[in-house]
Formats: structure tokens, sequence, C-alpha cells
């Protein structure tokens, strides 16, 4: 049913065109109105090998409403093939051609035999938010393109993790992810950012087994894999930030990999060392300070909500005030989700809401007794309240307005320090 | 042109103007064929996206401060809430008023493209009254609801009576036109037809009109306006319904920009006779000077006019002749909106640039009044002709253009647009504020941007350098119109 969509942190399936955005030399065809990739694109970080503005689109008219848009879908795809010099080409669909009834499916196959691979992901508007677009990407990939081979690369784990370009972090997550497994000896493959492609794609059917962190973006993929492909999955439901959380999780993948417990334990004997080596130079900033107090509510998906609250609690000590998960997460993992927010050092349960109202979720603040001045981490729309409330502001979810990222990244010990020097750079600029 | 203020649905540029977005030659050709009536515009077999009518229509509506915007469709339509929020808070800030826009979606999914969700639509209406109180509502469609057929003017009809202040129906179908700008007139349609009141009898006013996007020049505008006894209110950004409503009591309507602001000026004209002033834009010399005169003309203040311009030749003039001296024989390739296109071409022709070809990225035949569009008319009285195209914003058309030609430069309008022609290491100038090339002293500074760009060339060889083009050999040694195909 419709609802109200008020401070809108999601954008419709379709935008899972920046998904193939982030994968190297792959270059998505959007069977969709003309200026739904302009709409769909974010302005910064965007202009890459291909951006929205160039992406090939059947730009659907009135007349392609009435009589059909196969025939230019078919002539888009063929000439993109020939203009567009991509190792890999992804037929999105949006609204239009799925309620009209385009037979796109039936397009592409006859593009099976084209020198580069043609995928088709239905991604109509109306079918879901981005989160569930890019679950349809990655499984388009999975089923008409992979193949499922006994040839396994002893190490080979591939990860998964954030929703590109939704996430501002992506590229630098996905990184130091793949950083830490290579320190407990894992050979890790993924698919998104820099130098990163066809040739990783062809690795997947290779790997020993999936690593999914998240709470339930891409577990439909691990069960898809795990089914097509024979791909055992690790779902870890935590993105790990600071010591705390990536000691745990470095732990679990050890286990999980049957490595050596002695190897995974050094590795984060040295990574714990420096942390607390940079933490307790500034421990006196942490505690000498006149703005920062306990409590603090994140306003983000449950990606992000659920990681940063899990570090500012059980690395920071602080108190999580009300949460919120603001990705229409689908109710059959919420549960699981929840239970996660209740699982914190010392008993201490975070209240979470699943809630896509952003008026809801102010008033929600604006009631709360933060017991001082409030710590907001969200999207674009807490700044204005945040200000209003006397609070600190950090902008970590979509829409991100108020920062540039490029390569930065929030996961792991070094994202731990990451997202503390933003936090403080908020509060020095003011004294009391 | 005849404005019905009594149906929702604006008629589309393609129809109502002759507007295409397929087109290549020259500009003498494009003219004559325009004003003979045989101009007929292709379609494409392959095409690169472009940009959304309801991105331009709706964006133009939140600007309006405390007003409300209702985007009943999946939540990709509705995206640009998050743009349109930072903006509201951004621009109210600058010019120090504040502003509680809202733009809510209604995050349709696939059982209401089967059922319908007139009910839901017709409680988030409601709701969103509730919670902020909105000077107007905007009620807008989308591809998939327009395609389910939602009647959303039964809907806005029905709410009228629990609502106190103007809510209109918005019909901002991305599929109805290949044309953006046509978002514009549906913007000027849905604010003439609900917010707009007839002139109060006996309020004399010394007010213009000034159609713009972002009003960055409005300080020195509204000092320079001052020395005419003329008041200008800027549309549509920071604008109150207050102010709007009163729209049809001023002496003239201007506008930074003809695809911006023609379908407004001519409504107010037809319906209120409020004059709206045609003429060549303010970019440039003659742009600006042909401009104040024809404003002086019809608001009658013809001396105070002449008297500042010569005021103001007399400062500017000698020191944007030195720059010229600079630049005279560099050469150009632009793609802009023809509001523009055909205007800045006028301008770097003053400056001594050479333009090589010209691409508007699409092109009214006529306008509202069924005349060839003025700054088209300047340069074909002056004999000014170079190549052209029309081609919505179709960027692999501009990367075979700057392989051919090599220009010195490429100017363009739109985002997204310049970084490619960087990337071919060509050097680029971004003419984003629409005031950058406005009057005697941007047009100065204008000048000195594209000297200060084409000197240091440093950014645009390093990277293009360095830089892969997505584009194939196969592509660039293809002629231009390759994918042209008869429109159907």
């Amino acid at each position: 049913m419709a609802k109200i969509l008020d401070k809108q942190r999601y954008k419709c399936a379709l935008a899972a065109m920046q998904t193939v955005q982030a994968i190297d030399r792959a270059c998505p065809v959007l069977h969709s109105g003309p200026g739904c990739a302009q709409k769909l694109s974010d302005t910064t970080g965007s202009s890459g090998y291909l951006s929205p503005q160039i992406f090939p689109c059947t730009s659907i008219n009135e007349k392609d409403v009435v009589f059909g848009g196969v025939k230019k879908l078919e002539s888009t795809i063929a000439n993109a093939l020939k203009v567009i010099d991509a190792d890999l080409y992804v037929v999105l669909t949006g609204c239009i051609p799925e309620i009209v009834g385009d037979d796109v499916a039936d397009v592409v196959s006859k593009f099976s035999d084209a020198e580069k691979p043609v995928v088709f992901a239905p991604t109509a508007g109306f079918k879901g938010n981005n989160y569930k677009g890019h679950e349809q990407v990655v499984e388009a990939i999975v089923t008409q393109y992979l193949k499922k081979s006994d040839d396994k690369q002893k190490g080979l784990v591939n990860i998964w993790a954030d929703v590109p370009y939704q996430d501002l972090f992506w590229l630098g997550n996905i990184r130091e992810l793949e950083n830490l497994l290579t320190e407990i000896g894992l050979t890790p493959n993924t698919i998104f950012g820099y130098q990163r492609g066809i040739e990783n794609i062809n690795k997947i059917p290779h790997a020993e087994f999936n690593l999914l962190v998240s709470p339930w973006v891409g577990l439909k993929n691990m069960k898809t894999m795990e089914k097509t492909l024979g791909i055992p999955y690790l779902h870890y439901p935590v993105l790990p930030v600071g010591a705390t959380e990536t000691g745990k999780f470095l732990r679990e993948v050890g286990k999980f990999a049957n490595i050596d417990e002695g190897k995974v334990e050094a590795v984060i004997k040295k990574h714990e060392d420096y942390f607390y080596y940079l933490i307790s130079r500034y421990a006196d900033l942490f505690l000498e300070n006149r703005v920062i107090n306990k409590q603090f509510s994140v306003v983000a998906d449950a990606q992000y909500s659920l990681a940063i609250t899990k570090f500012l609690v059980n690395d920071l000590g602080l108190t999580p005030a009300k949460q919120f998960v603001t990705d229409d997460t689908p109710k059959e993992y919420q549960e699981a989700i929840k239970a996660e927010f209740n699982n914190l050092n010392f008993g201490i349960k975070a209240d979470v809401a699943f809630e896509t109202d952003g008026f809801k979720i102010h008033e929600a603040i604006k009631e709360h007794d933060y017991h001082g001045y409030p710590l907001v981490l969200g999207g674009y729309y807490e700044k204005e309240l945040t200000e209003k409330l006397k609070g600190n502001f950090l902008n970590i979810s979509w829409p991100v307005l108020d920062k540039v990222v490029f390569d930065d990244f929030y996961v792991g010990y070094t994202g731990g320090i990451r997202l503390i020097e933003d936090i403080y750079t908020v509060a020095v600029q003011r004294f009391n | 042109m005849a404005i019905n203020l009594n149906n929702s649905n604006v008629a589309v540029r393609e129809n109502r103007i002759g507007s295409i977005t397929g087109y290549i030659g020259s500009l003498k050709d494009l003219a004559e064929k325009s004003q003979c009536g045989t101009l007929k515009g292709c379609a494409r077999c392959f095409s690169q996206s472009s940009t959304c009518l309801s991105l331009c229509g709706l964006s133009q509506l939140a600007g309006i401060r405390d007003v409300a915007i209702i985007h009943h469709g999946p939540s990709g339509c509705s995206v640009t809430s998050s743009t349109s929020y930072y903006m509201s808070k951004v621009m109210s800030k600058k010019r120090g008023v504040t502003s509680d826009t809202v733009y809510v979606g209604t995050d349709m999914n696939e059982k209401d493209t089967i059922f319908g969700s007139t009910e839901a639509l017709r409680k988030i209406i409601l709701e969103t009254y509730k919670r902020y109180k909105p000077k107007a509502i905007f009620v807008s469609s989308s591809c998939a609801t327009g395609i389910i057929g939602e009647d959303i003017d039964s809907i806005v009809d029905d709410v009228k009576d629990e609502i106190e202040v103007p809510v209109v129906a918005v019909h901002c179908e991305g599929f109805k036109s290949k044309i953006w700008a046509t978002g514009f007139d549906i913007s000027d349609h849905a604010v003439m037809q609900s917010i707009v009141q007839k002139p109060r009898p006996g309020v004399k006013t010394n007010k213009i009109n000034f159609k713009n996007f972002f009003e960055s020049a409005r300080p020195e505008i509204i000092e320079m306006f001052k020395q005419f006894d003329l008041d200008p209110v800027f549309l549509y950004c920071n604008s109150t319904v207050e102010e709007l409503s009163h729209l049809s009591e001023s002496l003239a309507t201007t506008c930074i920009c003809g695809t911006l602001g023609n379908y407004l000026g001519n409504a107010l004209e037809e319906k209120y006779g409020v004059p709206y002033v045609r003429s060549i834009n303010q970019c440039g010399i003659i742009g600006f000077e042909t401009w104040l005169r024809e404003i002086g003309k019809v608001t009658h203040r013809e001396d105070k006019i002449e008297k500042y311009i010569q005021e103001q030749r007399a400062i500017y003039l000698p020191k944007i002749e030195e720059v010229k001296k600079e630049l005279t024989g560099l050469t150009a390739v632009l793609g802009m909106g023809p509001g523009y296109t055909f205007e800045v071409s006028r301008v770097l022709n003053e400056l001594g640039i050479k333009v090589v070809w010209a691409l508007a990225w699409h092109y009214d035949k006529k306008y509202e009044n069924g005349d060839v569009p003025p700054s088209m008319k300047y340069l074909l009285d002056n004999d000014i002709d170079f190549e052209t195209s029309v081609a919505d914003q179709q960027n692999y058309e501009v990367m075979n253009i700057l392989n051919k030609y090599k220009p010195d430069m490429y100017l363009s309008r739109h985002p997204g647009s310049t970084v490619w022609a960087i990337k071919n290491g060509t050097p680029a100038i971004y003419v984003a504020d629409e005031y950058m090339i406005f009057g005697y002293k941007h047009t100065l500074e204008f000048a000195n941007a594209i000297l200060d760009t084409v000197r240091n060339r440093s950014f645009e060889e390093n990277l293009a350098k360095r830089t892969k083009l997505p584009y194939t050999q196969w592509w660039y040694e293809q002629k231009v119109d390759k994918f042209f195909e008869e429109a159907k």
C-alpha cells in the first residue's frame, strides 16, 4: 500500500543502476523513462568510467507506452554493444515496461550470443527500493551469467557488504574488509570498485564460501548462490566498526574458515595495540569536553544503525537513545535485527524503530530526553533538527549533502578511528 | 497561445510549439525550415539517458516557500525530495528567510499498480496538510500513476473541502515529453491555475516579475532596478504564495531564460494584460542593452535606462575589450538548452570566439506567441551561422563532435556534461549559474573565466592522459547522425 514517504531515505529499485555502475567496466542499459537515471544518480562520485547521464536508455515516450517498447529496447542494446566499450551489460527495467508488459527477458535472450554478456534485472520502481534493486542485480549476474564450478580455490572468499552509492563509504569499506581478510590469511574476492570487474565476477564460483556482512541486504543472493553455485555462506549481520566488533568479526570468520586461532589472535592484538595507543592519547578529549554527552541516536539503514550503535556502546561506552532503521527492512528480518540491538555490553538494550516516516522520527527525537546535547548521526534531514536541539550532528546516511567522501571508511579498526575523528571534528567546533 | 486554466493538463511542447530533439545541419537551415514550417525532428534508435520533466517542474514548485509537494509514485520519482529539501534550506538561509517547504512521496508499490491507491493518496494529502499547514499543496502524478489511470484530479477536487489552502493537480508523467522544459510549463500552469489572483482594484505598483532559477544576482538587480524605480519580484526560488498571488498586478514580466519563463510570461500577458518582455536575453553586452531598452519601452522608463547604460559602458567596455584581444580566434563547441545555446553563441561572437558547433538540448520552432525565438532571430539578422544540432543531451554525439573539431573549449550548462569534455582533453566551462554572463560585470568575469580556463589546461591534460573513454573507436568513426531515424 502506498504510504507517506516524508524525508525519504532510499530510492526505487531502478537505482540499482548504481550497483552496476560500481562494477568496473559494467554498463547499465535502462529500459525506462528519459530522466530516471539522472534522478536516481548522486551528485558526487558519479563521473567515473560511465556516468548516469550517459547510460544507454530507451527513453520511453507516449507511443512506446501504447505500442510497447521492445523494438526500441532491442536497438538500444544492439547499439550500446557497438558504441560503449564495456565488459558486461545489465539491462534494467523501470516502471513503464513492467506495467505495459514488454517481454524484456525475450529481447535480452536474443543477445545470448553477443560478444559480451548481457543480463537483465527487473527493477521497476514499484517493486521495491534500491536495497532490493541491488539484490536483483546480483541475482541477475548469478543466475544468468555464472556457472557452477567444482574448481575451488583454497582460501578464496567472496565478500558482500554495502549497497554502492547508497552507502557513502561503500568503496573504502569493501577495501578494508578485503584487507582484514587478507591479514588472517584468506584471499578476498569482491566485484565493486577500482580494478574489480568481470574477472572478479568470473572468480565467484571458485570461492570456498561467501561472506555477507550486512543485517539483511544480500541474504537472498547468498541463498541463491548456495543453491545454484553450491557456495556455502557465512552471514555476519554486523558491519564491524572499532576494536570490539572487529575482533568478534575476525574470530568468527576465522572459525568458519578453519584458520588457526593463534594467527587470528595475533592480527587482532596487533590492531588493538595501535587502536588503544590512539584512543589513550585522545581519551581526555572524550572525557573532558562539554559537548558530547552519553546519549545518541542513529538514523540510517539497518547496516549503519546497527554498526554505529554497537561501536558507540561497546567501544566508547555511550548509551543508546532510540535508534532508527529507515531502509524499509522486510518484516521477516526485523526480529533478528532487533535481537542484535539487544545484544550489547553490560546487558544494554537499544530501543530500535523500523520507520520510514521522517516526521515520526523527528517527533521521537524531539520527545526524547538525551540528558544533555543530543548526538545524532543520520541523514541530511537531521541537520536542522539537531541544530534546533543544540545537539551535534554528523551526516553518515543518505541523503548525504554535508560531506564529501572519496574512499574513506568506517569499517574495522581504522574505520572506528575515522568515525571518532568525524564526531569530534563536529564537537570541537563549539565550546559548550 | 490559448492557455486553458480550467484544465490541469498542459499540452507538451512537441504539440504546442513544435519542439524537437533531433536535428543536424546549420543554424540558417534550422531557422529557414522552422519559418516555412518544413522542420521535422528526428528520432534516434540509440540514445543515452537525459532528464525527466517532473524534475524540472516539481523542483521549480519546491522552490516556493512553505508549500507542500506530494509526488504520487514509486520512491524513485520522489527522490528529488532530498535535493529539494537541501535547496530550500540553503537557499532560504542565504537570503535570510526560512522555508518549511515539504516534498513527500507516496512509495507506491506493486499492489497499488493493480488495485489503485487513490484512497491512500487522499489520506497522505490530508496528513501532509495536518503536519505542516503549507500555504499551497501541489499533487503530482508520475509515469506509473499516469499509466494505471489514477485520477488525481478527482482526489484533489475531493480534498479541497477539507483544506483551506490551494490544492492543485500537476501532471508530471515523465514519458509525456522528451523535452524536460515542459516541466517548467507545467509548474507555471499550476501556479497560474491555483495561486495567481486577479489584480486587486486600485493597487498601483512598480513591481516587475523576474523569472529565474536561483537568484544569485538578486541584490545587484534590486540595486540596479532601484535606479529605474522598478522593484523586481524573483520567481520561484524563495517566493511566497502571497507574492505569487499578486503577479497579475506587476508592470511587466521578464525572465533570465526564455525556455524557463516563456509560459508564465505569455500566460500573465494573455490572462491579465501584464506585458511580457520579449527580447534576446541579458547575456553579453548586446543582450543586456537590448533587454534593458525593451524594459524601458514596456515600463516607460527609457531615459533612466539610457543613462544607466552609458555609465556602465564607460566603466566596463574598455576592460572587456582588453580581454577580448586574448580571446579572439579561439574556437568553441557548446551544448545547452535552447534558452541559452543561441544566446551564449552571440556572446562568444561578441568576444571574438568562433563557434564551430552549437548543440541545443531541444529546439522550439516557435515561442508561445508564434514568433521565432529572439536569440535565433538576432543571429540570422547579423549573418552569423555555424553547424548546429539538436540533441537531448546525447553525450555520445557531443564526444563525436569534440573529437572531430578539437575546439579550444566546450561550454555546457547541464550537470554531468562538462566532465566528458575534460576527459577528452577539451577545456570546459560550466555555465551553471544563470547570471554567469549577466550584464557588463558578469560578461567581463565570463571572459576572464574563459581566459583562465584555456590558459591553464593542466587539469584537463592530466586527466585526459590517464583516462580511457567509454566510447569505441567505431563510434568516433561514424557520422554524428548515425542513429537518426524518421520520427514516427
